[in-house]
């Protein structure tokens, strides 16, 4: 149960990268649809930055940069230039998968050098990996996996006790109000863009650096939408965003595990689960009205002051 | 004083507009050449080839209209939606529940019935499958205000894997050599030719012409379209909300479904998971480049089908990843949107006269 806990904290990790990187997007103000193209964009380029230098803080930073490049795209079309975002989105999804499959062609099948693979192998940590249950789960795992644990919680500090991330949270939530408190808008929607993109960037490497470190196309495999539903699955809340992410990672693989044990259940009826359930959530907060968990209010409006 | 001002535009004039959208899609293209010339590729011969290579021959021609079908008939469907701004972002899952409900009367009716028949009754099946699936989100939305983007959007999935669970399961043609298929339609199912294409091509001119008119000139096409203008509009001249916007998803899942048919039916001549294809996310841009004109999207459809038709061809004749043609599809859109900007403001350069008062 322990080992199965921990793998699914390790399929959680990369959904973990991109929902609080979609997440900290949508505080802004901005929904970007782009999360699956910008994690391919990430995945791609931080494993061909692996593979030419060997080096795994260049890859990781070559996939941030390849996801906030994206994002920067997108960022310039709806911020400066007004454009709808679901459409911008989307188009971003468009054009990170082209642009994976095209630097990624020469790279198919090639494996990620073992100093990159040996860099991200299982490290225990001392004493907190000595914890029953807890331990094994959650700490003798990856360099990866442990920085998405300091994102989640730097994220969590950041929206809610800071200065900056209160002004973010207003900016979200009424844009002109922001605006007219001196809150520096276009400012504030580039930099939570392009964080957010870095973030997505990070989710796609750590797929193609570490949990299935062979270059493959379809290696995202739409867990970029299953990020976008997460968001609204934990209510805009970062921790809650971690804890999502290993849920609904350990449902991407429930269904072969049941498999082994014996029963007779379909992966693909499985897979299913974590849409349907965001579709009720979705549903569900309508209804409630629950105040915490709602999306921003001013979400996909796009601001031009002149219009207030 | 700011050194660049905007301000939006009262009006513009035609020619205006057409200047600057020729002047985005010539930018992007110069874009994607820059890009195709950093890795190495001749961008002049590629472009070249991506138009020999959809209209080059009669034979590539119609494989272009091949693929612009389903871009057209899903394209409308997007439209009634948008209009209203409904932001039907199923239209993948759509297309994909109504090639299931097809592909369900093909599979157990063929041969009980004449060829029409059977070809009308897929077709009905087909519309009321991607139909439910709109109706489900629109129902929500319309009683509840439930987000439609995110509801359409994981319906899509739901219903991918839907049709991979049949495909691997309950469905499976054990006929097919243990390969995870469902069983091939019989020639009754499948939709007859015309002019060496098959009669898709006569649903989607069917489909425009339909929406153009449904749109311009009945009365639920004016609510439709009123709703998208101002829901408080709409509600203050007494129209009955709800009801249009079911009424427009039926509609709109309704084309999407038929897209699905035509693709099972004519196309993969069986049903497969990956029967979408993507159509329903491209419709979404191609749909929003027309402007959500029924008529535009006609012709921006037929370009985008080239470029993917041309994307295929540069992969076999030239060995160069089609995947070009994604990347040159991407930035096209990058700057017509970016472009929409500059329709809709104006920029002054420049320090702006400040007036003395005097």
């Amino acid at each position: 149960m322990t080992e199965f806990l921990a793998a699914c904290v390790v399929a959680g990790t990369p959904l973990a990268f991109a929902t609080v990187g979609e997440l900290i997007t949508e505080k802004s103000g901005n929904m970007n649809l782009g999360v699956e193209g910008m994690m391919l964009m990430g995945a791609v380029m931080g494993f061909l930055a692996g593979l030419s230098t060997s080096s795994p803080v260049i890859a990781v930073c070559a996939a941030a940069a390849a996801g906030a490049g994206g994002a920067l795209f997108y960022g310039i079309l709806t911020v400066s230039l007004k454009a709808n975002q679901v459409v911008c989105g989307l188009t971003l999804t468009i054009f990170g998968t082209g642009f994976a499959k095209f630097v990624g062609e020469p790279l198919m099948g090639s494996s990620a050098p073992s100093e990159i693979t040996g860099f991200f192998g299982k490290i225990a940590i001392p004493l907190l990996g000595d914890i029953p249950v807890i331990g094994p789960v959650f700490f003798r795992q990856d360099m990866f996996v442990y920085l998405s644990y300091i994102i989640c919680v730097l994220a969590a500090v950041y929206m809610y006790k800071t200065r900056i991330g209160l002004n973010l949270k207003a900016l979200g939530e009424n844009t002109a109000a922001a605006d007219a408190s001196g809150v520096n808008v276009t400012l504030y929607k580039y930099a939570h863009i392009l964080i957010g993109g870095a973030l997505c960037g990070l989710g796609g490497a750590y797929l193609s650096l570490v949990r299935m470190p062979i270059w493959q196309e379809d290696i995202v495999n739409g867990r970029g939408w299953i990020a976008v539903a997460l968001v609204i699955f934990v209510g805009w809340n970062p921790i809650k965003g971690f804890f999502g992410a290993a849920l609904f990672g350990g449902l991407s693989i429930l269904g072969l595990r049941l498999q082994a044990m014996g029963f007779n259940v379909s992966q693909y009826l499985v897979d299913m689960i974590p849409y349907i359930a965001t579709i009720l959530i979705v549903i569900f907060s309508t209804y409630k009205k629950k105040k915490e968990s709602q999306p921003p209010a001013d979400l996909s409006n796009n601001y031009f002051r002149e219009e207030r | 004083m700011d050194f660049i001002r905007i301000t939006k535009r009262s009006d513009l004039p035609r020619s205006k507009e057409i200047i600057i959208t020729i002047l985005a899609v010539a930018m992007s293209i110069v874009f994607a050449g820059i890009i195709l010339a950093v890795f190495g590729l001749n961008p002049f011969e590629i472009f070249r080839e991506i138009i020999m290579g959809s209209v080059g021959t009669e034979m590539r021609i119609k494989q272009t209209i091949v693929k612009a079908v389903p871009l057209i008939i899903t394209s409308m469907g997007i439209i009634v939606a948008f209009k209203m701004k409904f932001w039907n972002i199923g239209a993948e899952g759509q297309i994909t529940m109504g090639a299931l409900g097809a592909a369900w009367v093909a599979i157990n009716l063929h041969g009980t019935l004449p060829q029409p028949a059977l070809l009308l009754l897929m077709m009905a099946a087909a519309a009321i499958c991607g139909g439910i699936w709109a109706f489900i989100p629109a129902v929500f939305k319309a009683k509840l205000g439930t987000n439609e983007t995110i509801f359409t959007l994981m319906l899509n999935y739901v219903a991918i894997k839907f049709v991979t669970y049949l495909q691997y399961g309950p469905w499976r043609d054990p006929g097919a050599k243990g390969f995870p298929r469902i069983e091939t339609f019989s020639q009754d199912a499948v939709l007859p030719s015309l002019g060496g294409v098959h009669t898709g091509w006569i649903i989607a001119v069917l489909a425009t012409v339909f929406v153009y008119f449904f749109m311009k000139s009945t009365k639920l096409g004016y609510e439709i379209a009123v709703v998208g203008e101002s829901i408080e509009t709409a509600r203050y001249a007494g129209m009955n909300i709800s009801k249009i916007i079911i009424a427009a998803m039926l509609i709109s899942g309704g084309l999407c479904g038929i897209t699905g048919m035509i693709q099972a039916s004519a196309v993969e001549k069986t049903l497969v998971y990956g029967i979408a294809n993507n159509y329903g996310f491209t419709a979404i841009i191609t749909a929003w480049l027309s402007k959500l004109k029924a008529g535009y999207a006609l012709l921006v459809c037929v370009a985008f089908a080239m470029l993917m038709q041309g994307g295929d061809y540069i992969q076999i004749a030239m060995g160069v990843s089609s995947t070009v043609s994604d990347i040159v599809q991407g930035l096209i859109l990058f700057f017509i949107l970016g472009s929409e900007f500059f329709l809709r403001y104006k920029v002054h350069l420049g320090r702006a006269v400040e007036k003395e008062v005097a």
